[in-house]
């Protein structure tokens, strides 16, 4: 089963860790689980994170991965650490307008700006 | 050119979340025979597995002896989609609106807020155990600051 698991790829850059979620639809609860498996892992294993998370790939999510997004904000923060988003597709964005995520969530347009964000604030 | 003839049908699936899957897809296919844009097909994918998951897990509560119920007729001008569960039912207006105070960094409760954002018409039985949505071809949606009437 682990081949219809949706996966991450992971890359640092810049002192930042960039997460890329690497499937264009992320809708159910198993993939869901699979995905804050991934990315907790990689928050686990740092502490004071500078965290991007990539949506080049996705097209399409359910309410389900908003929440998912949440829980990692908070799990990033009380690491002392930072996340951002970046290459949010249009229709995606969308999204994150309607829920007023865009208040909650920094949202760069692409990985460049989105590691140099970090070095800007220090 | 797209087909003119109106496309109904009564579909009954399982409790269990990826049973949305060919129906979904189906339904989806039709609207792209029939001229829907990407804007459309989008709405009505987003609406239809948030309306199948509330289904499933606040409705039938992933009972596997108990179904969920998917009509839809698609013509040239519009999709309209009931999805009724065999549980007891909801109020809507019960729901608290997440985009505002702490709810706002709430991970859950935004399924009723997108659906009823993305399709023109969304309501809910008497009881709550069933959804009526309609999206009308290339017909914007609101303004997010004004969307989320349920």
């Amino acid at each position: 089963m682990a081949a219809i698991q949706p996966r991450v790829s992971v890359e640092y850059r810049e002192g930042a860790t960039v997460v890329a979620f690497t499937d264009d639809k992320i809708l159910e609860d198993t993939d869901v689980r699979a995905l804050r498996e991934s990315v907790e892992a990689v928050i686990e294993q740092a502490g004071g994170l500078h965290l991007v998370l990539d949506f080049r790939h996705v097209r399409f999510l359910s309410s389900a991965v908003l929440g998912l997004l949440i829980r990692i904000s908070k799990r990033v923060s009380e690491q002392g650490g930072q996340l951002k988003l970046c290459n949010i597709h249009p229709g995606i964005y969308e999204v994150f307008k309607i829920t007023r995520l865009t208040n909650v969530f920094e949202i760069y347009e692409d990985v460049n700006s989105a590691t140099q964000s970090f070095s800007d604030r220090q | 050119m797209a087909s003119e003839a109106p496309i109904q049908c009564s579909i009954v699936v399982e409790s269990k979340p990826s049973a949305m899957s060919d129906p979904c897809r189906q339904i989806l296919a039709v609207m792209r025979e029939k001229g829907f844009s990407k804007d459309d097909v989008f709405a009505v994918h987003l609406a239809l597995e948030e309306a199948f998951l509330n289904a499933v897990k606040h409705g039938n509560k992933m009972d596997p002896s108990k179904t969920v119920t998917i009509d839809y007729a698609i013509d040239p001008e519009k999709v309209e989609i009931r999805i009724q569960d065999q549980g007891s039912g909801f109020n809507p207006q019960t729901v608290p609106d997440p985009r505002v105070g702490e709810n706002l960094y709430r991970p859950e409760g935004r399924g009723l807020l997108l659906m009823s954002a993305y399709m023109h018409v969304f309501e809910y039985n008497e009881r709550g155990n069933g959804v009526h949505m309609i999206r009308y071809k290339d017909r914007p949606i609101p303004a997010p600051g004004d969307a989320g009437q349920v």
